[in-house]
């Protein structure tokens, strides 16, 4: 059970100031290049899992640790957004 | 774990000596995943240890369900605040399956079907600490939580159990897994609260 990446939204805001749904990611995995809109939220974890819509693989996580909220982003090779 | 608590579980986590610092008790069994439920069938189920020197002790299902079971009942607790109490699996314990594996390592990491791992000291999947579990409350164990095998370490936060295990290799150092490379503990001692790091 997965949700969309629409709701990356909010977390995603604390850490860049913009809203990063919109946003691109190429996979690290298969290459693909789309909006972060449409990776896979695997919410129910530790953390947030989110993965590519294609070949499932993981694009990056969200941990909110304590007071803390980290991201890794290992499997996103490049983040491409419009210039503000 | 305290019998006498089960019946009187209540609704704080204050009172309730089964529960670690931080937990709250449910009744319910979450699902909790990083990733889609993995397909595993037990016709080509393989469990592998791997040691230093590159040997590779296999068992298919078959051969795990002719090793001698335990039943566990357990206490379990996720790092996610919930806790559940009174649990009980029907597994091949660890020590069973490490009986002939030869190695110096201290470390393991646990693979699962999936591609999730995660990381804990070899000493505390030994002496009647961790098994196999493939059944859970006399059924089948659901594939949603980790069938047709998991890992159980229920010492540890359950994240620690991996769901749908495949296999685990010995390592030298304590390479931290998933979750412990993304901001969780290294070793996730839930007495200790020991959450993330």
């Amino acid at each position: 059970m997965h949700l969309d990446g629409n709701v990356l939204a909010g977390p995603l805001l604390e850490l860049f100031r913009e809203d990063m749904t919109t946003a691109t990611a190429r996979c690290a995995s298969c290459g693909d290049v789309s909006v972060l809109a449409t990776a896979m939220v695997y919410d129910a974890a530790p953390g947030w899992c989110v993965r590519c819509h294609v070949c499932g693989d993981v694009l990056l996580t969200f941990v909110r640790a304590g007071d803390r909220l980290r991201i890794d982003l290992r499997g996103v090779t490049a983040l491409e957004l419009p210039a503000g | 774990m305290s019998i006498f608590t089960r019946g009187f579980s209540g609704r704080g986590r204050d009172n309730n000596p089964a529960l670690p610092p931080g937990q709250y008790l449910t009744e319910d069994f979450p699902v909790l995943s990083a990733g889609p439920t993995p397909n595993v069938d037990t016709d080509t189920w393989e469990f592998t240890i791997t040691t230093e020197t590159g040997k590779v002790h296999r068992w298919n299902w078959e051969q795990l369900m002719a090793l001698p079971t335990e039943d566990i009942h357990t206490d379990i607790h996720c790092v996610t605040r919930w806790s559940k109490l009174g649990t009980t699996w029907r597994g091949v314990s660890l020590d069973t399956l490490f009986a002939d594996v030869e190695t110096e390592y201290d470390y393991v990491m646990e693979h699962s079907y999936g591609g999730y791992t995660t990381n804990a000291p070899y000493e505390d999947l030994r002496d009647g600490k961790a098994w196999i579990a493939h059944t859970f409350e006399g059924e089948p164990l659901d594939p949603e939580h980790g069938g047709p095998a998991r890992l159980l370490v229920p010492h540890l936060y359950f994240w620690k159990s991996a769901k749908w295990i495949r296999g685990l290799t010995m390592m030298a150092e304590d390479d931290p897994g998933f979750w412990e490379q993304n901001g969780y503990h290294i070793y996730g001692d839930p007495w200790q609260e020991q959450r993330y790091w």
